[in-house]
């Protein structure tokens, strides 16, 4: 099954590869990767998504919280959840497929952030199954190039992730 | 207020930490702290003559010890060269402190001279690691270095420093610190007591129980409290590679150590046993054998200090996470007062359990003839009674390694001295070094073999130095043993590479260093030999004995079988 796992880390020079060394090391997958800082400038916030049955989840998340730069973790899709990604595509618009892109981004709910007469750059966020499909609808048209950040998520109602 | 260099610091903080001996190297990178050391003596320095040499004596004092071991290395070579004894450290829990001097600040990252990533280098075998960005962060980062090695469960630490952050001209304040506090690192001290009953429990309903214990009671210090517990409820008890010597092996409970190589009757008992309380031990592959045959019929309780070990390989009943010591304290006094309603049972165990035993009585090897080449188990036998079990034993990595946990029996924890979970072969003869260097009342013997001893041999300079007295017992097979056993096993006995061509004149090379060496050809001249080697616990002496190059490890796990499933001898199997 595919985990969200989102993890406080030290805002310190070699935290991250300690993560991304772990998960090499142990024979762990990462299929997605997103990290930035918080409001706390000690701290930044990863998200891992991995797969795995629930014993690798379980050896990930103890492995995980034994990097002494790991402050604190939570599995997100332990619990109610958001996951959002943003993608940045570029596709071919020319011609009649001027519009049916324009058309395909309306229907995603995505936006068209930059133009020239041959390309469309658009703009969409969603999980990322939705992104999957828009990917899918471009493809007959043509993608020139696709961005995106990875998976952020983070708890719904009352449960924080903080110190 | 007091101002001093980062070197300063460095030498300061290890006389505050209390620190006596340190082992190194010196090079440009490092040369500021040594210029520190010179000028103080507090703090002895160990010059090795090979920086895998300083971890592993290291290592050895911190086994020994249960302190952790400090190593001083320069910054590329030097820090490489260290790398194997981390992993060494690492994979056995020892706590160790590696400084690592580094190039200065401003050239990191250009391939300057003698400059190496040693923190990327090490992350994958460290359990944690520094590099220092301010001289003023010198007292507190090695506090938490000593700190993060020595607690919890326990490992080696690597700080690298810059050459510029360690500058004479630059001075800052310096204040022992006494305590650090990590935010993420808070060890637990207690495990969960519901857990904790349930697993009391069961130890009083089980029909068939065996406690199975590991390093993690010598690392814990638990020794004396399992050895109560487990007299309190009677159990017999095998113990791991790492976990010999965590409950006196002359015991009548005590079946000796398990898996690959370990006894017949805990093989037995282990597959057929109902209940196995794991302690500070890991369900390592050379224990398990194959997991999915491993114990069919018993409940697991495993205790252990790390979470990430617990149901890792082997899924536990009744999983809980805590130091040994005071699990097993918890587990004591919850057993006051209470009655086993396993009374009848166990007796039934104990006489199925010693029906093993009295299988493999005298079976265990065939002894040598007068005349003939010594059988290297008589050879550890013969050691065990002259030192009359009490010595410190290192060894290296092979046949003579499994020989040596087999025959010699330690009723002490931190006497057992290997390198057990990385296999190092040059392990024993540092290590030896660094707890004769400790403790030079004690009888320091390092068990090798012609090829091990080949690998890290050049400290006999060090001994010299400091005039060393370990005792080195070289069970000269011509052969790397442990590989031709699994040639003749598995490679129809083609030796490939097995055969050390070639071999030096060990007498004369001993000799060349000023040191007593002896040679035993045959079966007839042991024990004058012995007398000799052992007369005088200050001298460096290695005894160099011919012994059966044909002799296998027996019992021998089956590959991918159960527990039970073991090679005998070249005849036999279960």
């Amino acid at each position: 099954m595919r985990h969200i796992i989102s993890i406080l880390l030290e805002n310190e020079p070699g935290a991250l590869s300690r993560v991304v060394g772990l998960f090499s090391q142990r024979n762990f997958n990462i299929e997605t990767l997103n990290v930035a800082p918080t409001e706390d400038p000690s701290l930044s916030r990863l998200t891992v998504t991995t797969e795995g049955d629930d014993r690798v989840i379980e050896q990930i998340t103890k492995h995980l919280n034994k990097l002494i730069d790991v402050v604190k973790l939570v599995d997100l899709t332990e619990g109610n959840h958001i996951e959002r990604e943003l993608m940045l595509v570029k596709v071919k618009a020319l011609g009649a497929s001027r519009d049916e892109v324009k058309r395909t981004v309306d229907i995603f709910r995505a936006q068209i952030v930059d133009v020239t007469p041959s390309v469309y750059t658009v703009q969409i966020t969603g999980d990322a199954s939705k992104l999957d499909a828009f990917v899918h609808a471009m493809a007959p048209i043509g993608i020139l190039e696709v961005a995106r950040t990875g998976v952020s998520g983070i708890s719904r109602g009352d449960k924080i992730l903080s110190l | 207020m007091e101002l001093l260099s980062g070197a300063d610091m460095i030498a300061r903080f290890l006389q505050d930490e209390g620190v006596e001996r340190i082992y190194g190297y010196p090079g440009g990178a490092a040369l500021h702290i040594y210029d520190a050391l010179f000028r103080q003596d507090k703090v002895k320095h160990i010059l090795v003559r090979h920086e895998q040499a300083a971890t592993h004596a290291a290592d050895g004092y911190a086994r020994a010890s249960g302190k952790p071991g400090t190593v001083l290395v320069t910054s590329g070579p030097g820090a490489t060269n260290a790398v194997t004894g981390i992993a060494t450290a690492y994979m056995d829990s020892i706590p160790m402190v590696v400084l690592c001097g580094q190039v200065v600040s401003h050239l990191i990252g250009e391939d300057a001279f003698q400059e190496t990533d040693i923190v990327g280098v090490t992350r994958p075998i460290v359990k944690h690691s520094f590099a220092i960005k301010h001289p003023s962060e010198i007292p507190e980062v090695l506090k938490k270095a000593y700190y993060l090695a020595a607690t919890g469960r326990p490992g080696p630490v690597v700080v690298d420093i810059p050459k510029d952050m360690t500058a004479p001209t630059e001075r800052y304040e310096y204040v022992y610190p006494k305590k650090v506090k990590i935010r993420s690192y808070n060890p637990v001290t207690r495990g969960h007591s519901g857990q904790i009953k349930k697993a009391v429990d069961m130890m009083l309903k089980a029909r068939r129980p065996v406690f199975y214990t590991g390093g993690g009671i010598v690392t814990s210090g638990a020794s004396e409290n399992l050895t109560a517990l487990v007299k309190r409820l009677g159990f017999p008890i095998t113990t791991t590679l790492m976990g010999i010597g965590s409950y006196p092996q002359t015991d009548a409970q005590s079946l000796g150590w398990l898996g690959m190589h370990g006894s017949y009757e805990s093989n037995m008992a282990m597959h057929h046993a109902d209940l196995i309380i794991a302690i500070g031990a890991r369900f390592d592959d050379r224990v398990t054998n194959n997991t999915s045959k491993f114990c069919p019929t018993a409940k697991i309780v495993h205790v252990d200090i790390d979470p990430s070990s617990i149901s890792k390989t082997v899924r536990a009943d009744v999983p809980i996470v805590g130091p040994a010591d005071s699990v097993i304290n918890e587990m004591i006094s919850l057993l006051q007062g209470r009655e086993m309603a396993n009374a009848e049972a166990l007796p039934e165990w104990w006489t199925t359990i010693d029906d093993w035993r009295a299988e493999r009585e005298g079976k265990l090897y065939e002894a040598s003839q007068p005349g003939e080449r010594l059988k290297p188990q008589e050879v550890i036998e013969a050691v065990y009674h002259i030192t009359r079990g009490e010595a410190f034993v290192t060894t290296d990595v092979g046949q003579h390694q499994m020989f040596a946990a087999q025959y010699y029996k330690f009723d002490k924890p931190n006497r057992w001295i290997t390198s057990g979970g990385l296999g190092t072969m040059g392990f024993g003869f540092p290590a030896a070094m660094g707890i004769k260097q400790n403790f030079p009342d004690d009888v320091v013997v390092c068990f090798t073999g012609e090829g091990s001893f080949q690998m890290m041999m050049q400290e006999l300079s060090t001994c010299k130095q400091f005039g060393t007295g370990v005792k080195i017992i070289n069970l000269n097979n011509e052969t790397l043993g442990m590989v031709r056993q699994w040639q003749d096993l598995n490679y129809k006995s083609r030796h490939a590479h097995s055969y050390v061509e070639s071999l030096p004149d060990f007498q004369k090379l001993i000799e060349a260093y000023g040191f007593t060496a002896l040679k035993v050809e045959h079966h007839d001249e042991l024990d004058a030999a012995l007398e000799r080697t052992f007369a005088d616990n200050d001298e460096l002496v290695f005894l160099d004995i011919d012994v059966d190059p044909r002799e296998h490890v027996y019992p021998m796990q089956v590959p991918l079988g159960a527990m039970r499933d073991m090679l005998l001898s070249k005849t036999e199997r279960t």
